[in-house]
Order: C-alpha cells, then structure tokens, then sequence
C-alpha cells in the first residue's frame, strides 16, 4: 500500500512525466510487437514446410508468403508509429 | 557512460522536422525528384532499342527485367491475364518506390525519403481511388459494395456487426495500412542506421569502451546490407498489395 501511495505521488509529479513517457512507449511498442512476432513466425515456418513439401509451387508460396507478411507486420508497425505518437 | 548507452542520440525532432530551403525544397524533396528522373531516364533509354531482338547495355537489360519482374512475379500472380493493363502503373511505381528507398544506404545521402509521411499517403490513396473505381466500373456500385460489405454465409442477425468491421477493414485500414507499412519501415530502418553510426561514432572517442565499437561498427554494416533488402521488398510489396486490392476488385468472389 505504501508503495501504491509512492507511486502514485511520483505519478502525479511533473518531473517524472517523462521518464513515464519513455516507459509508456516501451510498453507500447514492446506490446505490439508480440503477436506479430509468433504471425510471422506462422506464415514463414509453414511457408518453408510447403515449399520442402512441392518445390515445383515455390514461386507462388513465396509470393503469398511476402503477402501474409506484410499484413502481419503492419500490426507491428502501428504500434511503432502510435510510440512516437504517445508524449507526456 | 551516457555514450556507452547511446542516450546521446539526437532527438528524434531532428529525424522528422527538417528546415526548408527557397520554395520549401529540401532533402526529401530533392531525392523525390531525383527518384523520379531515374525511374524516367532508365525507361527513356532503356526503350530506345526495343525493337531489337536481342537487349544490350545495362540500361535496357534493367528495364527489361523489371518490367518482366513486375508481370511475372506481381501481375500474373495476383491479377491474371486481365491486370496487364496496369503494367505500366505498376512498373513505374515499383521503381519509383525503390529509387526513394535505396538513398537510405547510399552514402552522404543515407536518407530514404519515404520515411516521410506525404509520398506514402499519396500512392496509397492513389491505390485506394483505383480499386474503387476499378470494382464499381466492372460490377456496378450496388453490386461492388454489396459485394465487399457482405461476405458470403454469414447469418444476417450477424450482419449489424459485420458491414461495419468489413466497412473499416476495406476502405480504411487497407489504405492507411498501406502508407503506414511503407512510411514506417523506411523510418525504422533509418533509426537503426543512425544508432548505430552514432553509437559507433561515440564510442570512438572513448578509452577503454572503444573495444566495444568494432562489434557496433559491424553490426551497421550488418544493418546496411539488410536495409538494401528492405528497400528492394518494401517497394515490391507495396506494389504486390495494390495489384492484389485492384484485383480483388475486378475478380469478385462468388
């Protein structure tokens, strides 16, 4: 408890508004990087299981491939766009 | 210690804020338009021989392969036969995007101008304006919008929640997607760049933390070489997403 009233004195404090700031974006970015992460991680490991298993559709499944990439990535993205939004 | 961890990197005002020059012309605008001369006078004379049967000289070689790069690899694999009227569209912005990308790593440039936000925005709502116009042109506006509001099976209790999510998902978060994919990893990539060559820089000037510079030296070389690919990819797959949004719209599914 009396760590949650020192927080929060140090909360409402201007002087560490932008160490919190800085935090803040952290979290953002950090958090929006997780999910698109294990995406990626998905669609190029199950790209390569279909490409070991038909070479002759390599072609094709690498295109799809950049294609789920780029929507997954773009999640990713607006997280790190929105941490350079976020100021104290 | 503060250059040890790199605090000493400028701020990032000094990345997105530049001064402006007579007419407002500054670094951006002048790698746009040196972008755009390039991309022209690599097809200008790339072209001039095209009767030839056999190509010569580098510059016909590179336009020639490009153009077959963008029909096999982004036309024919997305659009079909139909999308090869957008060739020229398409080839002309995958250079143009490529061209503003790869300054990132040319030196004493080392800036890709697509890590401003105006010229991504543009050709995204460029795209944007396509694939509308294509889709209510070939299936008629009724028949378009129903088409991309309604998916197929869903029950129509569900539907007061599925028009709007498909409503944002098509004609918002496509083209603002768009811009942001390409505008951000452009930006990303050039912080990296930075960091490193400032961190490089700052270590130099130290004692004994100048061992670690070698490794931060590397890894920007590192770095460099894979922002050449993230120049090259980034413009194809913006170009890949336009050909498949505007083939998504001439080729309605059923």
């Amino acid at each position: 408890m009396a760590l949650l009233h020192l927080l929060l004195a140090q909360a409402t404090n201007p002087d560490t508004n932008a160490g919190l700031t800085a935090i803040g974006r952290g979290i953002v970015y950090g958090g929006a990087a997780i999910g698109p992460g294990i995406g990626i991680g998905l669609v190029v490991g199950n790209a390569i299981t279909a490409m070991a298993r038909q070479p002759e559709s390599a072609g094709t499944v690498r295109t799809t491939m950049f294609l789920g990439i780029a929507f997954t990535e773009a999640l990713a993205l607006f997280g790190f766009v929105l941490s350079f939004i976020i100021s104290g | 210690m503060n250059a040890l961890l790199a605090v000493d990197v400028p701020p990032i005002s000094h990345v997105t804020i530049w001064g402006n020059g007579p007419l407002g012309i500054n670094k951006t605008v002048v790698i746009y338009g040196f972008a755009t001369l390039a991309t022209i006078v690599m097809f200008w004379l790339g072209t001039r021989r095209k009767d030839a049967l056999v190509p010569a000289g580098l510059m016909q070689n590179t336009a020639e392969s490009g153009v077959a790069f963008v029909r096999n690899q982004v036309i024919m694999q997305t659009m079909g036969v139909d999308g090869l009227y957008w060739l020229p569209y398409l080839t002309a912005m995958f250079f143009f995007i490529f061209f503003s990308n790869i300054t990132e790593i040319i030196p004493a440039v080392q800036f890709p101008a697509n890590a401003r936000f105006a010229m991504p925005m543009v050709l995204a709502l460029a795209t944007w304006v396509f694939f509308i116009f294509i889709g209510v042109k070939r299936q008629g506006p009724l028949h378009y919008f129903k088409g991309a509001l309604i998916p197929p099976g869903v029950p129509k209790a569900l539907l007061i929640l599925v028009v709007p999510i498909e409503f944002i998902s098509t004609f918002l978060v496509r083209p603002f997607s768009l811009m942001v994919r390409l505008f951000a990893n452009m930006l990303a990539g050039h912080l990296i760049l930075v960091t490193f060559a400032v961190l490089t820089a700052a270590l130099w000037g130290l004692q004994i933390q100048a061992i670690i510079a070698p490794f931060s030296f590397g890894l920007l070389v590192a770095m460099t070489g894979f922002e050449i690919l993230v120049s090259f990819l980034q413009a194809f797959i913006f170009t890949i997403l336009t050909a498949v949004y505007i083939g998504g719209a001439m080729h309605p599914e059923h």
